[in-house]
This record gives structure tokens, sequence and C-alpha cells, in this order.
């Protein structure tokens, strides 16, 4: 395993950086939808009950089942997967993004009311840095479930670790396979170690 | 004759269609730079009542005037700004240091910082705390009666001319309690500050009312200055509270 490694290292180290690509261009395409989608729903109770029943319709289709759906719109390759993947986040995003705004102490809220905070001073001032535990777990809820996602990707031409395993898979080729697991797995815990320090960095901040 | 400041016209409250009047019918006047305290028992709607005026709550039924102008027709917002409040639950943010927390609503109004620090330092002053060990605190490493005071200064930053104060010295010691008693009196100064003061301590609402509001049930039971209400209780639930301080302090007299 460790001989194929030093033998084809392209190999590798090009369906990771795909991966990786595609899990930062999905993250962040993720998070300005999710964001505005967000304050959208904060605004009433009826538009962010028919947003989270609505995405989690469209969860709950099989990843398989979207990229095929979609693939007559927007074609095979990175763009069907960047669009399923941003879509299956929405999900995950808002329904820790909204719960944890929501859940901030009302006295806070009332507090915040009183003196005369607008609905969007409130959200940015008060809820927001009140609620960075639900963001943060949220953020790492899709990061981890992006890059597994990502990886079904390949089927569809998206390149990525997925190539690599299913490469591994058709050929029979245990190392493809080995390391295809090994990259994605070390990918999805890196990804969220990271994230877990940006949380306690912003956490320090404020002790409470 | 003064101007109104606040003005309360059959103004009902209900939480559910089918509930019980939170505030019953109740109409009010209180005159710009009054002192008004409320006592009331637990649930009576005092609460209630202070949070209609800065529409944290709309009335059921109703109006209330601010200034002469019904606050149903202004933006809530530019009601609040214009109102100090203490809530009963303190409600401190705990991301915000003491300092940032006493300079929310300077901030919102864009007040430039050296104006901000100066006014920060100030209010920890009168409220009895020294600025340099407190500025930089967060609010959990704060006693429950420091984070009231703090409150307190927060309500009082931009020196609103009417100020809303949710029972806010409940959880201070008698001693401080006294002392704060004369900085608010002092700060109300007489003639254009319009107080209303929750509090269940029936001595603070004697000494500090210029009138005193006693509720019951969402109803205001009696509304008249402290002498007026000592020589003549309106019914049998201000008698009562009478009584039960007058015993309280037969209960001194006997320890003596
Ligand atoms: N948001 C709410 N929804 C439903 N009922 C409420 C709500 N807030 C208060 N009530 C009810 O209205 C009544 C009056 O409450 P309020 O908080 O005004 O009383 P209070 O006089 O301030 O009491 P306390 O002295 O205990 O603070 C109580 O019976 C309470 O249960
Ligand atoms: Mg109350």
């Amino acid at each position: 395993m460790i001989e194929y490694a030093l033998k084809h290292p392209d190999k590798l180290w090009k369906p990771l950086l795909q991966h990786l690509e595609l899990l930062l261009v999905v993250m962040i395409v993720s998070l300005i939808l999710a964001a505005l989608l967000t304050i959208t729903a904060m605004t009433s109770k009826p538009i962010s009950n028919t947003m989270l029943h609505l995405f989690s319709i469209i969860y709950s289709i099989p990843s398989l089942a979207l990229f095929a759906l979609l693939i007559p719109i927007t074609g095979l390759g990175k763009i069907t997967a960047i669009v399923v993947l941003v879509i299956y986040n929405q999900y995950l995003l808002l329904r820790n993004f909204i719960a944890g705004l929501n859940d901030v102490d009302p006295s806070m809220i009332e507090a915040a009311t009183g003196m005369g905070m607008s609905r969007m001073q409130l959200l940015f001032q008060v809820r927001v840095p009140l609620s960075t535990k639900a963001l943060f777990s949220g953020l790492r809820l899709a990061s981890v479930s992006t890059i597994g996602m990502a990886t079904i990707a390949a089927l569809i031409n998206a390149g990525g670790l997925g190539s690599l395993l299913f490469d591994g898979l058709r050929t029979m080729n245990v190392n493809k396979i080995l390391w295809g697991s090994l990259l994605s797995a070390s990918l999805a815990i890196v990804t969220n170690g990271i994230l877990i320090q940006m949380e306690k960095r912003i956490q320090n901040h404020n002790p409470s | 004759m003064s101007l109104k400041a606040i003005e309360f016209n059959q103004v009902c409250k209900q939480y559910s269609q089918s509930g019980d009047f939170v505030v019953d019918h109740v109409n009010l006047s209180i005159n710009e730079g009054e002192f008004i305290t409320i006592l009331g028992s637990s649930g009576s709607g005092k609460t209630t009542l202070l949070k209609m005026i800065n529409r944290l709550y709309e009335p059921s039924e109703g109006t209330i005037n601010l200034f002469g102008e019904d606050i149903a027709t202004i933006d809530p917002v530019k009601v609040r700004r214009k109102i100090g409040y203490v809530i009963q639950q303190v409600g401190l943010f705990p991301h915000m240091t003491i300092a940032q927390n006493i300079a929310t609503v300077p901030k919102l109004l864009k007040w430039p910082q050296p104006k901000i620090k100066e006014r920060v330092d100030e209010l920890l002053n009168l409220v009895g705390l020294d600025p340099k060990e407190f500025k930089n605190r967060y609010p959990s490493q704060l006693s429950g009666g420091q984070q009231q005071r703090i409150g307190l200064a927060r309500a009082l930053a931009i020196d609103p001319k009417i100020m809303l104060l949710d029972e806010p010295f409940g959880a201070i010691d008698a001693i401080t309690r006294l002392h704060l008693q004369d900085e608010l009196m002092r700060l109300h100064g007489g003639l254009k500050k319009t107080f209303l003061f929750v509090t269940h301590d029936i001595n603070e609402a004697f000494k500090l009312g210029t009138r005193v509001m006693i509720m019951n049930n969402g109803k205001v039971s009696q509304f008249d200055t402290p002498q007026s209400i000592v020589k003549n209780p309106a019914d049998s639930f201000v008698s009562s509270l009478m009584r039960s301080s007058r015993e309280q302090e037969r209960f001194w007299e006997g320890l003596d």
C-alpha cells in the first residue's frame, strides 16, 4: 500500500486536491446561500417552517437519483455535483442555524428588543454571537457530509477521491480502494478538527 | 399644567382569546416628571403593563399615549430608543463585556467612541462599581446584585426621558439598595424625567414614589400619593397590604 503511494503519488494527490477543491467550492456557495435563506427565514415562522420542510423533502432523495435528475439540465461533471451538494447542505445548515438562532435565551432577546434594536441588529449583534455552537455544528455536519457524498459524484465525472474508489472497484485494485477510503476518511476527520479549533478560538473571545 | 407623559385609555391585555384579562381596562394618566412606583401581588400584571409601554406587547384593547401620541402609530424601534428599560431577568449579554453591555444603545445611536467611554465610566461610578475593575469583565464574572446594577446602568446610558424599571433591585443587599435608591432619586431629579418602578418592597415603593400604583388581578386598585393611600386605602386588598407592612414594623419593634 505504501509502495503504491510512492510509485504513483500523482494518482493519490490529484484526486485528493480535486476533492478538496470541490469541498471548498461547495461549502462557500452553501454558506452564502444558507446565510441568505436563514436571514429570510428569521423574518417569519411560516417562511422558516416551509423552507425547512421543503429542504427536508429534497434531503430525503437519494443522492444518486438527484445527480441523475440534474444531468439533463446541468450535464455531467462538476457543476451538477456542486449544485446537488449545495442543495443537500441547505437542510443540514438551515436546520441547525434556525434552531440555534431561535434557541437564544428569551430574556436576552427581550432586553435587546426593549433597547430598540431592529430585527437585523438583534440577529447580528445578539442571536448570531450567542449561537456559535449551533452554527458550527451545522457547518461541521455539512462539511463531513459533503466529503462523503462528493465521492459518489465521481460517478458523474466530477472527479475526486470517488474516482479512486470506483476505479479500484472496477479493476479490483485493493490499493486504490484502501487509499480512497483512507484519504476521504482522513479529510473528514481533519476538516472536522479544524472547524472545532476555529470554534474554540471564537469561544475564547467570550467566556460564557 | 405639566405635560402628560403616559396615558392609558381602557387598556386590556389577554394572552389568549379566551384567557382572563391580565391587564383589565386600565386608565391612567402620568405627568412628566413623576416617579411612579408599582406594587402588587405576583402575577397581577405589573410586567405586562410595563411591556405595553415600550411595545414589547401590544394591548388587546385600548390605546396608550406617550406625550400625547398614540404609540400604536409610531415605529416600535423609535418608541423603545426613547425609553430606558430594566428587565426583571436582568438580561445582560453574556458575549459582551460590561463596558460593551452598557454601551449598547449609545453604539446603536452611533455616539463617538470617546463619548461612549466617558459615559460608561460615569455610569459604573454611579451604580457604585469601580470602572477599572469591572469594565472588561463578562457578566458571568459578576454576582447577581452586581449584574442588576449593570442592567440599571445600561438602561440609563442615554439618559432617557422615560424609564421602566422592573424590580431592578431584587437581588441587591439592603445597604447597596439604600444607596441606589438615593442615586435613583437624584437621577430622577424632580422635573423632567418620568420613572415607572416595579417593586415588591412596600417601604421602597412608598419612599421613592411621588405616587404609588397598587395592582391586583390586572386592575389598578389604587393610584395615589403615599400619604393618601395610607390615610384612605381604596379597598380590602390595599388595606391588607398596609396591614402586612405594619405587622412587620411591629415585629421589629418587638425585637427592640
Ligand atoms: N407571555 C405570556 N404568555 C402567557 N401568559 C403570560 C405571559 N406573560 C405573563 N403571563 C401571565 O400574565 C399574568 C401577569 O403576568 P406579569 O408578568 O405581568 O405579572 P407580574 O405582576 O409582573 O408578576 P411578578 O411580580 O411575579 O413579576 C400572569 O398570570 C402570567 O402567568
Ligand atoms: Mg413581573
